[in-house]
């Protein structure tokens, strides 16, 4: 019940900044509220894993990377040169590809959205499965080592590869039509509606983690992140779950991939960089890791601080800085009674002590 | 019930079981006893599933455990009590207990699994007091109690105990070996691996001893408390003649 109360204010909080910055001229910013919500996606997805499961990801980034980049390739490739006309022809036939025309108003046949997003969604499913399978038998240093290197390669694919657009990432990339009256795009125009999908897809994901967390699986989880042994001892099979979680996480990271290029009209490599995998991190451990609402909020906060560019050229340091900050003085997260506790009892103290 | 043959595992290129063959009947309570590093834990562990065996064999009523995984294991009927009781600290007592029962849950639905809980609360009433507190918060004793319940809870027909007195206070020791006796006579079959060799052998009916990665003696557990090699190594009997030897 009480988790039914808490989406319900989420929701309510949703539009209550809609209409607060209408009222105050400044729907601008609802521009980084969306991508914040796509890049809470990962979060979310990440405090499964980490937080509930106990298994560290430092690539999760290249997840996100992933739906991104299968979403501009696929629609700004056009098949209009890639093949005949007659094999086109079939492929408009079966609704696999629909005419249409390139960001420059040439015409183009493209990927349709109920096609590609599927195929970005199954290509990180395949690619964590892959991955997953060996990598998840580490543990501790290991496994975000593993990791580290998976992101890594990732990086470097993206970064290489002229299908990806090399170190310009791909531009150009059109809105997507998902419904009447919906479209994913950065258009002014398209801002509200862009924002509550945005946010819908949030709430979405935070129903569904939150009813994992509290079921069966989500015990079993738990059970896995306190002692592996033990939860074997129990019956769960603990290989599978860990395979499920770094899958599903997989998963929310490329839908938000996916959402947040085509809003963004593009997509560079530096989604899939270390450095963004290490911010994601952070924010689940500063949100108190297996602390959904934690981490969503403080995703929230510090990637709209951070694309506001309040960070400046420091953006990553601040990240770094974090991580270190949250290890040394409040590895439960800051959003603890404890550390609030303490904190403000310094700061009461402060100018009275020596 | 159980029967090993010449059962081999180990960690890696480390050999830890070297053919270790033992069997259980059903009622019955079976132990092993044997010094640190004698790869008790192992044996158990291998039983389970945990640890993969590299030969040998694990019949549990007639089927080959050996090639199951451990939540197919747990599913035949055979649950391990670990070794220093791994209750999950950051979960409450019943999250524990209902996670016990993770492989019948799943079938049997929620009103089961608080019948169980009932029944486990009914051998443990500790454990309805502390029904939502935190399991790292217990007492030693009171985790224990915690971990024997949750295996319970999968309603095995055999019970493997990995050291239960470890770390606890004498009087515990006793009230956890009252209650595997209670087990016992409500028609449970045990194997019980013990340093604790006085109490063990005082519940068990049979024992085993284990001396790195072999059975080096077994019998009836009165056997074992009268025989002399037993007695010296683990019962801490004719201490002194060893010391006015040396002297």
């Amino acid at each position: 019940m009480k988790r039914f109360v808490a989406i319900g204010a989420l929701a309510a909080a949703v539009i209550a900044l809609h209409l607060l910055f209408a009222a105050a001229g400044a729907e601008y910013l609802l521009v980084q509220l969306t991508m914040a919500a796509y890049y809470a996606l990962v979060v979310i997805g990440l405090c499964l894993l980490m937080g509930y499961a106990g298994q560290i990801s430092l690539g999760h980034a290249a997840f996100f990377a992933l739906g991104g980049y299968t979403a501009a390739v696929l629609s700004t490739n056009s098949f209009t040169q890639l093949m005949g006309a007659p094999a086109l022809e079939r492929l408009v036939h079966w609704g696999l590809v629909t005419a249409g025309t390139d960001a420059y108003g040439a015409a183009a046949h493209q990927v349709p959205v109920w096609l590609s997003l599927p195929l970005a969604v199954a290509a990180a499913a395949a690619v964590a499965l892959v991955i997953g399978i060996p990598v998840l038998k580490l543990k501790g240093h290991y496994l975000a080592m593993a990791t580290l290197g998976f992101g890594t390669i990732l990086y470097r694919i993206f970064l290489g590869t002229r299908l990806f657009g090399e170190a310009d990432g791909i531009s150009s990339v059109r809105p997507c039509a998902l419904l009447p009256g919906l479209t994913i795009g950065g258009d002014t125009a398209l801002r509200t509606q862009n924002y509550y999908f945005a946010w819908a897809l949030v709430l979405l994901a935070m129903v569904l983690s939150l009813n994992i967390v509290s079921s069966r699986a989500g015990r079993a989880l738990r059970s896995i992140h306190g002692s592996e042994e033990a939860a074997a001892a129990m019956g769960v099979n603990t290989a599978r779950y860990k395979l499920y979680v770094f899958i599903l996480s997989a998963v929310f990271a490329a839908v938000g991939g996916f959402f947040m290029t085509h809003f963004n009209g593009g997509i560079g490599p530096a989604e899939a960089g270390i450095m963004k995998s290490v911010r994601y991190v952070a924010i689940v451990a500063v949100g108190g890791m297996a602390n959904l609402w934690g981490s969503l909020l403080i995703g929230v906060l510090l990637n709209f601080l951070s694309l506001r560019g309040i960070f400046g050229s420091y953006d990553d340091a601040v990240f770094g800085a974090l991580l270190v900050f949250i290890m040394a003085l409040a590895p439960d997260g800051i959003l603890r009674r404890e550390f609030l506790h303490r904190i403000m009892r310094v700061r009461i103290r402060w100018p009275f002590s020596k | 019930m159980l029967r090993i043959r010449n059962l081999e595992s180990g960690y890696g290129s480390l050999r830890v079981l070297k053919g270790i063959s033992l069997h259980v009947n059903s009622g019955e309570i079976v132990t092993i006893i044997g010094a640190n590093g004698a790869g008790k834990t192992t044996l158990l562990e291998t039983i389970a599933g945990v640890v993969a065996a590299s030969s040998g064999e694990i019949l549990f009523d007639g089927r080959d455990l050996v090639t199951l995984s451990p939540e197919r294991i747990v599913a035949a009927g055979c649950s391990l009590v670990p070794e220093g009781r791994q209750v999950f600290a950051p979960m409450t007592v019943r999250e524990n207990l209902v996670l016990g029962a993770y492989i019948r849950s799943g079938r049997e639905g929620k009103a089961a699994v608080a019948e169980d809980i009932d029944a486990i609360h009914r051998h443990f009433p500790i454990l309805k007091e502390r029904d939502g507190q935190l399991a790292g918060t217990l007492s030693g004793g009171e985790q224990q109690m915690l971990a024997i319940g949750r295996a319970l809870m999968a309603r095995p027909r055999l019970i493997m105990l990995d050291e239960p007195s470890m770390g606890l206070a004498p009087i515990i020791v006793r009230g956890i070996f009252e209650i595997i006796g209670r087990l016992r006579a409500e028609g449970n079959t045990i194997l019980l691996v013990e340093q604790n060799a006085m109490a063990s052998l005082g519940i068990a009916d049979r024992g085993y001893v284990m001396e790195t990665g072999q059975i080096v003696l077994e019998g009836t557990a009165r056997e074992l408390m009268e025989n002399h090699d037993v007695q010296r190594a683990y019962l801490g009997k004719e201490y002194r003649s060893i010391g006015e030897g040396r002297g």
